[in-house]
């Protein structure tokens, strides 16, 4: 039986990406963010989202896509998964759409220059639209954050 | 009457008694011969097991019940401490300790305690036929008729039924119960005893009254007239067996016994006679006012030295939650207080200014409270290694004496949950690799028996323990050796490390220089733990030695884990807090102080030169640089011994501020220790002063 799955839409580089609902916390519109130094260049810093320091990344920057300043649509997705808490600024997110579980592929080796590791599959919705679903884990996996410190310093 | 209630006084009283016993076992041990010190473990022992026989822990109470035979005899002089003597006692101890934690985790308190019962057991037979009477109260003194009649006085009516009840041949007695001295649930025996009694005949008369006897109102002893359906042995047995009870004095009562008692009660006009009657009327007749008055003044003096003898302050327990969730809330108040004084400055009305001064002096003083909440004295991390390092020694057959100085600092709560292990750790470690066996620190002309001082002490912001002992000291050759050998450093890096710091490659991970393996420490993943967990707490820990003398280890923990001074600086537009516990003095400097020694930037700072820091380098400012100014702002900052000047853009002000991690995803940061949120809502990030110093 395939089963909903509900799932938050946002574009990075006119492309569409899913997150599944259960893992996003809650949408903000860009806020202050403070920089944290000696950070890898895609860790934008910090925000006070009511209260609570959460880290912020810039997904293009992440993803090895071309940087943006962020404008109008801009968005700080926070999602949590694993205990890690992080937020995740998109071009734009406007959207929650449901997809059906058999309707998901394994992804190519490449979609829209993101490497294949850090999706867990591509599904089709709509009127033959195409969206990338994230794999959190490996997106905010910490060995490469840490591997980048180190060679930093 | 529900036992669950008592429960929690149960867990609490038993672990008290059994840290008492502990100690003073310890105690016992380096004085052999102190009946004094055996009568306070006997006393401990015989509480202990009264509380668990009510509390229905049979194992507790046959196993307690049997050390006190042995205890017994050595208090009497019958049976001379030894060492095998010691040791089952404290294995006893730890056979008691895991059945009160089983308690306390919701079990059942059962253990199979056979095998320690057969030894005691053992012990007591082995020197002796007969073991004494565990009950002290065998020979309970005896009381006569006149003083029986001073106790308390019957009302024509029971007197009536008494007389009427001895007429018709039933036996009446006038009983005298006393409890312990250092029983705890006083009411709990009263309402055993007369549990015992109504199964078995009736009660006339309390004297004090039942309602006082159960709420404790009653210092020792309480009497009562009972007409018995059983004989005086068999009352006296079924009384002693409800557990601290000191003694009963059963007296018979006979017509001529009431005729006395009728007399005196008519004699009744002597000064002495009349308070008692007075508080006996009283009870027996609440109706009248002006005779209850001195009655009542008369029960909270009587149960006051009862309660103070007990040692309890005014405490009441509470969940660690609700201290956190307070602290939260707390924290929330503080953010918006200095959001309310920012406002308060722009708007710049008086009265708001006034209210809000006042609030931030209530809200400081509110913090100071809060914090203390959480503050508990080290001792009770403390307090288990006394019997931790005599095991050890007896197990490594080393001498030892372990000094504890300054258990009474307080540390945060959370510090103090965690800082157990690492001590536990560093401790072994100072007993099984510093100090030497006693004929190699004889050969070495020290004294036989080595030390450890374990000390705690304030210091600013900080709670420092030191570990100190006697013993080899660190062999600094032998672990640059295995170092290299292990891959810690190379050979290269290896030549230029100072003392201190070959010192601190004891704490690098996989690193182990015991020669053989024991059980105690050095297993490899020891002491590069223990700098994990003391840097997790905000701490920092060294070691300074000398071979052949001694190491220290030294351990730096802040007071607190939540709230702290600071002093916040800018640099162009960024905002940083650093502790105020590691600045020194600020300053402003000129440019043209800065000088140059072999392209290190320093500067002489009160008769001593110290090394030049910009923050705005080694932060990466992404809009501020101090080279350009002519007058720069400057931290001296403070790490041990050892200084540094640091520059900043500008002071904004000192501030409480409240600690926030970065978040797990930003865990590992060297020179960021935290953030903050500041007044306006935006995040802050405090600087780390210990990692600018290298």
């Amino acid at each position: 039986m395939a089963e909903e799955l509900k799932v938050i839409v946002f574009t990075l580089a006119h492309e569409e990406y899913g997150i599944e609902v259960d893992k996003v916390r809650t949408i903000e519109r860009m806020m202050p963010i403070t920089r944290v130094p000696k950070t890898p260049a895609f860790v934008k810093g910090v925000i006070n989202l009511r209260g609570v320091v959460i880290p912020v990344i810039d997904l293009r920057g992440r993803f090895g896509l071309e940087e943006t300043e962020p404008g109008e649509n801009s968005r700080i997705i926070i999602v949590a998964v694993n205990d890690l808490e992080v937020g995740f600024i998109v071009d734009s997110a406007n959207d929650v759409i449901d997809i059906m579980s058999d309707s998901i592929e394994v992804p190519p080796e490449v979609v829209g220059g993101i490497k294949a590791k850090y999706l867990s599959g591509v599904a089709k919705f709509g009127d033959n639209r195409l969206l990338i679903l994230l794999n959190l884990s490996e997106v905010l996996n910490r060995s490469e954050i840490v591997q980048l410190e180190q060679f930093g310093e | 009457m529900e036992m669950n209630q008592y429960m929690s006084i149960f867990i609490d009283e038993a672990n008290d008694h059994l840290q008492s016993l502990n100690e003073n076992m310890l105690r016992l041990e380096q004085a052999p011969e102190d009946i004094g010190i055996v009568q306070v473990i006997f006393r401990s022992a015989h509480t202990l097991k009264g509380m668990s026989a009510t509390m229905g822990f049979e194992d507790l109470a046959s196993l307690t019940h049997d050390m006190e035979n042995v205890l017994d005899l050595v208090r009497n002089g019958k049976l001379a401490m030894n060492g095998a003597i010691f040791d089952t006692l404290f294995q006893c101890l730890d056979a008691l300790e895991g059945m009160v934690q089983d308690v306390v985790n919701g079990g059942t308190g059962k253990a199979d305690v056979s095998a320690l019962v057969a030894r005691l057991q053992a012990i007591v037979k082995g020197d002796f036929s007969a073991p004494a009477a565990g009950a002290p109260a065998a020979s309970a003194p005896s009381a006569d008729g006149p003083i029986v009649a001073t106790e308390m006085l019957l009302d024509q009516y029971q007197l009536s039924v008494l007389e009427q009840s001895v007429d018709s041949g039933l036996q009446v007695f006038h009983i005298v119960v006393s409890v312990r001295d250092d029983c705890v649930l006083k009411a709990v025996r009263a309402y055993m005893v007369f549990d015992v009694l109504e199964k078995n005949g009736e009660v006339v008369k309390a004297h004090p009254s039942v309602q006082d006897l159960e709420q404790d109102k009653f210092d020792k002893s309480f009497s009562v007239y009972y007409i018995s359906q059983i004989g005086q042995e068999e009352l006296y047995a079924s009384i002693m067996k409800v557990s601290e009870i000191e003694s009963a004095t059963i007296l018979p009562v006979d017509r001529s016994s009431l005729a006395e008692l009728d007399q005196s009660k008519e004699q009744a006009s002597q000064e002495s006679f009349r308070a008692v009657r007075e508080t006996a009327a009283a009870a027996t007749a609440p109706a009248k006012p002006a005779a209850s008055a001195p009655a009542a003044e008369a029960a909270p003096a009587r149960t006051a030295p009862a309660a103070s003898g007990g040692g309890a302050n005014r405490t009441i327990r509470v969940d660690i939650e609700r201290l956190d969730s307070l602290m939260n809330l707390f924290s929330e108040l503080l953010i918006d207080r200095v959001r309310l004084e920012q406002l308060a400055s722009e708007v710049r009305r008086n009265d708001l200014t006034e209210t809000v001064e006042h609030m931030a002096r209530v809200s400081a003083d509110l913090q100071n409270i809060v914090l203390k909440l959480r503050m508990v004295p080290v001792e009770s991390v403390f307090n288990r290694f006394p019997r931790m390092v005599r095991d050890l020694a007896k197990s490594l057959e080393k001498k030892l004496e372990l000094v504890i100085t300054g258990a009474e600092t307080e540390l945060d709560r959370t510090v103090i949950d965690e800082i157990g292990d690492p001590l536990v750790h560093l401790i072994r470690n100072s007993v099984d690799h510093g100090v030497e066996m006693p004929a190699a620190r004889v050969a070495a002309g020290k004294p036989e028996t080595g030390t450890v001082h374990l000390r705690a002490y304030h210091s600013g912001n900080h709670v420092f323990i030191e570990i100190e002992d006697d013993g080899n000291g660190i062999n600094r050759p032998k672990v640059l050796d295995i170092a290299i050998q292990r891959g810690v450093v190379t050979p290269e890096e290896a030549k230029k490390l100072s003392d201190d710091e070959i010192n601190m490659l004891i704490f690098a991970a996989g690193f182990s220089t015991a020669d053989k393996i024991s059980d105690i420490s050095g297993r490899g993943v020891g002491l590069d733990v223990v700098k994990s967990k003391i840097e997790s707490l905000g701490g920092r820990v060294s070691v300074t030695s000398t071979l052949g003398q001694g190491s220290k280890f030294s351990i730096q923990l802040p007071l607190t884990l939540s709230i702290i001074s600071a002093m916040l600086v800018k640099l162009g537009s960024e905002k940083y807090a650093i502790p105020l516990s590691s600045i020194v003095e600020t300053a402003a400097i000129r440019r043209e102080e800065i000088r140059d020694l072999h392209g290190n930037k320093v500067i002489e700072y009160r008769k001593s030169v110290i090394p030049v820091l910009s923050l705005a380098q080694i932060l990466d400012c992404p809009d501020y640089r101090d080279d350009g100014e002519t007058e720069t702002e400057m931290i001296v900052i403070r790490k041990g011994d050892k200084l540094a000047a640091v520059l900043v853009d500008e002071f904004i002000s000192q501030s409480e501020i409240v600690l926030k991690t970065l978040g797990k995803y930003l865990s590992n940061q060297k020179l960021i220790s935290g953030a903050t949120i500041l007044g306006d809502g935006q995040v802050a990030l405090i600087v780390d002063p210990n990692a600018l110093i290298k």
